[in-house]
């Protein structure tokens, strides 16, 4: 599992407070904060129509703020447009490329751009991402444009990647040489802005997660905080009936007994008491399995979601609880 | 029959998608037939009055090349039928090329016709619906001519010809852009070919109308838009030239059939090439990525500008070669100031046709930056160190240049023919390549409105194109309606100097130039403030 590093002392990279926009109508962001700092993977999550891609847009000045604070590598990025944008990547989730440049085109039209190709590693990573650089763009599939959008970001010389669910079109190989290419990136210390769906990637990836919500951060923190938050399933063979005293204790909720079985959610607070009371009574098996991300998700997402743990990861005995 | 499953949905999707587009085709094909014979009517009252009227038509070359022939100059019909058969069959067709292709090549390339095609959809069934739509688009509104041409009083065999050759030529159209369709992977060089197509059919019936006596008159009957005017509406009715626009679009439908069962969807026909895997040097700023986009459509407009004054200043030859007909012509040429003034004359309304065009270029330049913000790829380009000045100046830069190009070519190719025919091609490419280009600060005006709607109104950029159909009709229609001229001083095309043949006053030119100026600052100013997207 992730080892989770703690933010240092350097300056974030990306401050946000208090951000509003509004379409007409319609409030696209109402209130978001968001921190990343720097040199550090941040997970952005939420629901389709959250508001991720807005706040990317306001970030790269493409769309302005009706009001908050907005400050990325310590500059406006509204007023300071050039010289920001040297120092970042960005990798939108639909990418669109001009349909009569080759990839090979695009790639180095963009790096040149952003001050630069370095092209051994552009080279490097056509190879690794297994893409022909000679396709004309409009004959590229959707995973494919992506390729050629992160190539073009990840071998640029700069500081902050802004990834817009940028493995949306790959398939789970390329998954996996993306997140070797953030676990390179990180250990040379840029700063990641990952915008994704996939929960996985996320846990894999990131150093700290920020959920929102209709345009509004629910939570931030790394996923140990966040995991603090919520519960984590106990079930339990004992050597002795199950105590009565169980289902009425603090942060016990859904215990389901069953002579020396019992199935129980546990507030993470609670969990030692809990796990004092059974250990008392004598364990033959205990399977104790951590909230995941995904629960953590769908709790946010409006969803009390807590029974969805087919998927999670399984720690067994003593080992779950510290 | 699955190969032709869901047609009828596919008709209704059209239909939804497109009422306003269609009803705005069929309107202006029948509005324009019909606001002209009102005003011939009210304007000829008298046969003689008409025959004098058509009397200074037929000395008059560049009217022939045009609008067309004219068959009967004692009938309001018939002189509607001269005006605007033609013009109103080159609407018909484009109407029925924009149809078509939007709804078969461009749906594949977005993709939408994947999903469509996932459903209970044949093969034939988008193609079949969109000629479908097209010939339904292209009948109402021949219908819709025929009606207003008898309410109006001219005799319902002319009307019901009249009509029904425009709708001919709508009808070929629709199948030459059923082909075109076919060979591409997008739908931009599609249109681009079908366009073309009804360019050079344009330029072989103005060539073919304007040749006196008999020459190569044979030219017209090659061109679709040359069959609407002979049928003869009003004029004898030849009836079996009816049969010609319908049976080439029946014939051209096919052969898109025969093609469409043995390509890929979203595949052309020609297979995509492999391009270089690393750019070229140079291509490294916004404004090399403009050239890439857009030097394809720039070399096409050019070539067929230069084309164009070829045939123009091969034709002005003509103008003065009219006069030995009769008397009465060579009164009427005197009048008008001499074969030496007509000539010029011809120059100065072919130059002003050349302005049009060339201002039509320059709004499809200026909207690409526009095309380019919807289809996300400005998001990509301007996440860079790109600035916003410099996306939307790559493209402007176009649109100002490259209508400059477009004059120059066509004052080159007519400059050149004629000079050649008058073995003095010294002094007239220096004439015709200046009245050319005199053209140019009307030209880039709409271009600027539409530089404009795109930093201030994005979503309206559309509306550029119906402000130079307005400048357009402001122009062609608006002294038959007798318009004041303060309506129409609005167009920027009636302040180009009349040349050659004409001092040149500099003022209008500085003023159109100033508010070309003003209106794409105001426009940049606009784009820099507002949301991407």
């Amino acid at each position: 599992m992730t080892t989770f590093r703690p933010t240092d002392g350097a300056g974030p990279a990306i401050v946000v407070e208090g951000l509003t926009k509004r379409f007409g109508p319609t409030t696209a962001l109402d209130g978001l904060n968001l921190r990343v700092a720097t040199g550090e993977v941040h997970g952005f999550l939420g629901p389709n129509g959250a508001g991720k891609s807005t706040t990317l847009r306001i970030l790269l000045g493409l769309m302005r703020a009706d009001s908050g604070d907005v400050r990325l590598l310590d500059g406006d990025p509204w007023r300071d447009v050039a010289t920001l944008h040297r120092r970042l990547a960005y990798v939108p989730g639909d990418v669109s490329l001009w349909p009569n440049l080759s990839g090979g085109e695009a790639i180095d039209l963009l790096g040149r751009l952003r001050g630069g190709v370095d092209t051994k590693r552009r080279d490097a990573l056509l190879d690794r991402f297994d893409l022909d650089p000679r396709k004309k763009a409009r004959t590229y599939s959707k995973g494919n444009r992506q390729k050629v959008a992160l190539v073009a970001a990840l071998a640029s010389d700069v500081e902050l990647l802004l990834l817009d669910e940028p493995t949306s079109g790959l398939d789970p190989l390329m998954e996996e040489v993306f997140r070797e290419c953030i676990e390179d990136e990180k250990r040379r210390g840029r700063t990641v802005l990952l915008s994704s769906h996939i929960l996985a990637e996320v846990e894999a990836l990131c150093d700290r997660v920020s959920i929102i919500r209709a345009g509004r951060t629910v939570e931030t923190g790394t996923l140990t905080e966040l995991r603090h938050l919520t519960r984590t399933s106990i079930h339990a063979d004992l050597a002795a009936a199950v105590p009565a005293a169980l289902s009425s204790m603090p942060g016990v909720h859904d215990a389901v007994v069953d002579g020396t079985q019992v199935t129980c959610e546990v507030d993470t607070e609670h969990l030692d008491a809990v796990l004092r009371l059974i250990t008392a009574v004598g364990v033959r098996s205990l399977t104790c399995q951590p909230p995941t991300l995904e629960q953590l998700f769908l709790r946010h997402y409006g969803r009390t979601g807590m029974d969805a743990s087919d998927s999670a990861h399984t720690i067994t005995s003593g080992a779950g609880a510290r | 029959m699955t190969a032709y499953a869901g047609v009828p949905t596919l008709v209704k999707l059209i239909g939804r998608r497109d009422r306003i587009r269609l009803a705005v085709w069929v309107y202006a094909i029948a509005a324009l037939i019909a606001a002209t014979a009102y005003s011939f009517r009210g304007l000829y009252h008298t046969v003689a009055a008409r025959e004098a009227f058509g009397a200074s038509i037929r000395a008059n070359a560049t009217l022939l090349a045009l609008d067309g022939p004219l068959f009967d100059s004692s009938s309001t019909g018939g002189l509607t039928a001269w005006r605007f058969a033609g013009i109103a069959s080159v609407i018909a067709a484009m109407a029925s090329v924009f149809t078509v292709i939007r709804h078969t090549r461009a749906e594949e390339e977005s993709g939408r016709l994947e999903l469509v095609g996932a459903g209970v959809v044949g093969r034939f069934a988008p193609i079949t619906a969109a000629l479908y739509v097209a010939v339904g688009m292209n009948v109402v509104a021949g219908t819709l001519v025929s009606a207003l041409m008898i309410i109006l009083g001219t005799p319902a065999a002319g009307s019901i010809a009249l009509g029904a050759g425009i709708a001919g030529a709508g009808i070929a159209f629709a199948g030459i852009a059923a082909v075109c369709a076919q060979f591409t992977e997008g739908s931009r060089p599609a249109i681009g070919a079908a366009l073309s197509i009804l360019a050079v059919t344009f330029v072989l019936r103005a060539a073919g109308d304007s040749s006196s006596r008999g020459g190569t008159s044979w030219l017209s009957w090659l061109s679709p838009i040359g069959w609407a005017q002979q049928v003869r509406p009003y004029a004898h009715e030849r009836w079996w030239v009816l049969a010609l626009g319908p049976v080439l679009g029946l014939v051209m439908a096919m052969f898109a059939y025969a093609l469409v069962g043995r390509r890929d969807v979203g595949a052309g026909l020609r297979p995509p090439r492999l391009g270089p895997a690393s750019a070229a040097p140079r291509l490294r700023t916004p404004y090399a990525l403009a050239w890439r986009q857009q030097r394809g459509s720039l070399i096409g407009w050019s070539i067929g500008m230069v084309l164009l004054g070829l045939v123009f200043g091969s034709s002005a030859t003509s103008v003065g070669s009219l006069v030995d007909t009769s008397s009465q012509l060579r009164d009427i040429i005197d009048r008008m100031g001499g074969t030496h003034n007509l000539t010029n004359a011809y120059f100065g309304a072919t130059f002003g046709i050349c302005g049009l065009i060339a201002a039509a270029y320059a709004i499809q330049a200026t909207l690409r930056a526009r095309s380019e913000e919807t289809a996300l790829r400005a998001e990509v380009l301007l996440s860079t160190p790109v600035r916003r000045l410099g996306f939307a100046g790559s493209h402007l830069l176009f649109a100002a240049i490259g209508a400059a190009v477009l004059l120059v070519g066509t004052g080159l190719g007519a400059g050149l023919a004629y000079g050649v025919a008058r073995h003095d091609v010294g002094g007239q490419l220096a004439a015709l390549l200046g009245a050319a280009l005199a053209q140019w600060p009307a030209a880039v005006v709409p271009a600027a409105i539409a530089a404009l709607l795109f930093g201030i109104a994005p979503r309206a950029t559309t509306a550029a194109w119906g402000i130079l159909a307005g400048f357009v009709l402001l122009g062609q229609i608006g002294p038959l309606l007798r318009l004041g001229q303060p309506v129409l001083d609005i167009s920027p095309f009636t302040h180009t100097p009349k040349l050659p043949g004409s001092t040149v006053a500099a003022l209008p030119l500085v003023i159109l130039s100033a508010v070309a100026i003003a209106l794409t600052v105001a426009g940049l100013a606009g784009f820099r403030r507002r949301d991407i997207g």
